[in-house]
């Protein structure tokens, strides 16, 4: 309970381990802890940044995606577009093939039909003549009845 | 027990293992409280020194390997606990202290964590130590506190220390004329130079007090509670002593139960007395009253 020398020596204790204290023992332990604070600090950025960049990079996907898909309806739509176009091609020339070969064969027949009435007209005068000569019994002139037969065949 | 009466013991457990010169002239321990006193100045408490020093090395040498090892990457076990203790410390002297110091934290770190080692001691029971020292020494009346803070000298000290930084750190931010302006020229100021003359004693007496105060409350408060507390752990081990069953029983629970408690107060002491200290630090750096 006495107040004495001890006094002395407590504060020099004291004051020797606040040397050391703050020598050896605060600025490694204080460095260390801000060294840490900035690296915890760094990384949240570090991690915010890449975070953003997901971000930018997750939508201009998207935007790629929709451009892609609105592409590919286009040349989709572009595709059946002109596949109508060519079904519609080929049914028109077929179309005019078809009236083409038609007409060509109208005409052959038309032809056919007037050689054939033509054929029947020459046979039909000969015919005639023949009937004419052995109803008469008598040979006719043929070529003074020609233009008389030829008109009865045209009539025919 | 080393004493056979309660008061006797109650005495005894109050003496330190003091170091002086003896009635006779040569240098030795003082074998009763009469004697010690006798030795005046020139004695020391061997029990106080050796056991705060102890403490004291105890403690710098645990957070110097921490330091030493100390890496910004993960910490180890040691590392972290090193790391809560500064980080509290540093943490308490930001949230008062504004300006740049670089002995406030280190000091604070070092009062908070001796403090509290030497008040914890508190905690082991109060017949422990004293009993290895008479074993170790084969004196059986040898008296031995182990609780550094129960001793006025150990606190005093450091309340001197940290007195002699407030005085050191108020010439040096204001000047020796602020820090006696300051301690004159306030709390009462005239603009008539005469009644400010008449007012300076006035003023001396008050700030005077005020700044004295600081280091013995300071010194005061860590001794009082510790050395109440001690003195209520002793009361409690009497009971033991008394020889009934039902009295020592009650001490046990008693024992326990302040034991307990006690952890509460050591903390707190030792916190208040780095917060305290911080304080007027930061005061002393403040330039305007």
């Amino acid at each position: 309970m006495n107040i004495n020398a001890t006094l002395i020596g407590q504060s020099v204790a004291f004051l020797i381990f606040v040397l050391f204290c703050m020598k050896y023992v605060w600025p490694p332990v204080i460095t260390a802890l801000q060294e840490r604070q900035k690296k915890i600090a760094d990384g949240l950025d570090a991690a915010n940044r890449a975070a953003r960049d997901l971000e930018l990079a997750q939508e201009k996907a998207g935007q790629q995606l929709r451009d892609a898909k609105a592409q590919a309806a286009e040349i989709i739509e572009q595709s059946k577009k002109r596949a109508a176009q060519l079904v519609e091609e080929a049914r028109d020339q077929a179309r005019v093939e078809a009236d083409r070969v038609k007409a060509q064969a109208l005409a052959e027949i038309e032809q056919e039909l007037n050689s054939a009435k033509d054929a029947l007209r020459a046979q039909v005068g000969a015919l005639a003549v023949g009937g004419a000569e052995k109803i008469l019994g008598a040979t006719i002139d043929q070529n003074a009845h020609a233009e008389l037969v030829n008109k009865l065949a045209a009539e025919i | 027990m080393a004493a056979e009466t309660a008061s006797g013991y109650i005495q005894h457990h109050l003496q330190n293992l003091t170091y002086g010169q003896l009635p006779d002239g040569s240098w030795g321990f003082a074998h009763s409280a009469a004697e010690a006193k006798a030795m005046g100045f020139w004695a020391f408490h061997l029990d106080t020194l050796g056991w705060s020093v102890a403490l004291g090395l105890i403690f710098l040498f645990i957070f110097r390997m921490a330091a030493k090892k100390a890496t910004s990457g993960q910490p180890g076990g040691l590392q972290n606990f090193v790391e809560v203790m500064v980080d509290f410390v540093n943490g308490s002297v930001k949230d008062s202290f504004h300006g740049r110091s670089p002995v406030i934290a280190p000091l604070a770190l070092t009062i908070f964590v001796w403090v509290f080692l030497m008040n914890a001691v508190d905690l082991v029971p109060v017949d422990w130590i004293p009993q290895l020292a008479i074993l170790i020494s084969g004196d059986p009346h040898i008296p031995f506190r182990a609780v550094s803070t129960t001793d006025p000298n150990a606190t005093l000290a450091m309340a001197f220390c940290v007195f002699a930084l407030i005085i050191f750190y108020s010439i040096k931010v204001k000047g020796l004329g602020g820090f006696i302006g300051e301690l004159t020229l306030h709390p009462f100021g005239s603009k008539n130079i005469f009644v400010q003359i008449l007012l300076i004693p006035v003023n001396f007496l008050l700030e005077f007090v005020t700044l004295i105060a600081k280091p013995i409350s300071l010194a005061l408060r860590l001794f009082g509670n510790m050395y109440a507390g001690e003195l209520v752990f002793i009361l409690i081990a009497v009971m033991f002593g008394s020889g009934l069953l039902w009295l020592s029983g009650l001490g046990i629970v008693l024992q326990w139960a302040w034991a307990v408690f006690h952890i509460l107060i050591i903390t707190l002491q030792a916190f208040i007395f780095m917060m305290l200290t911080i304080v007027y630090l930061s005061m002393a750096h403040e330039d305007n009253h």
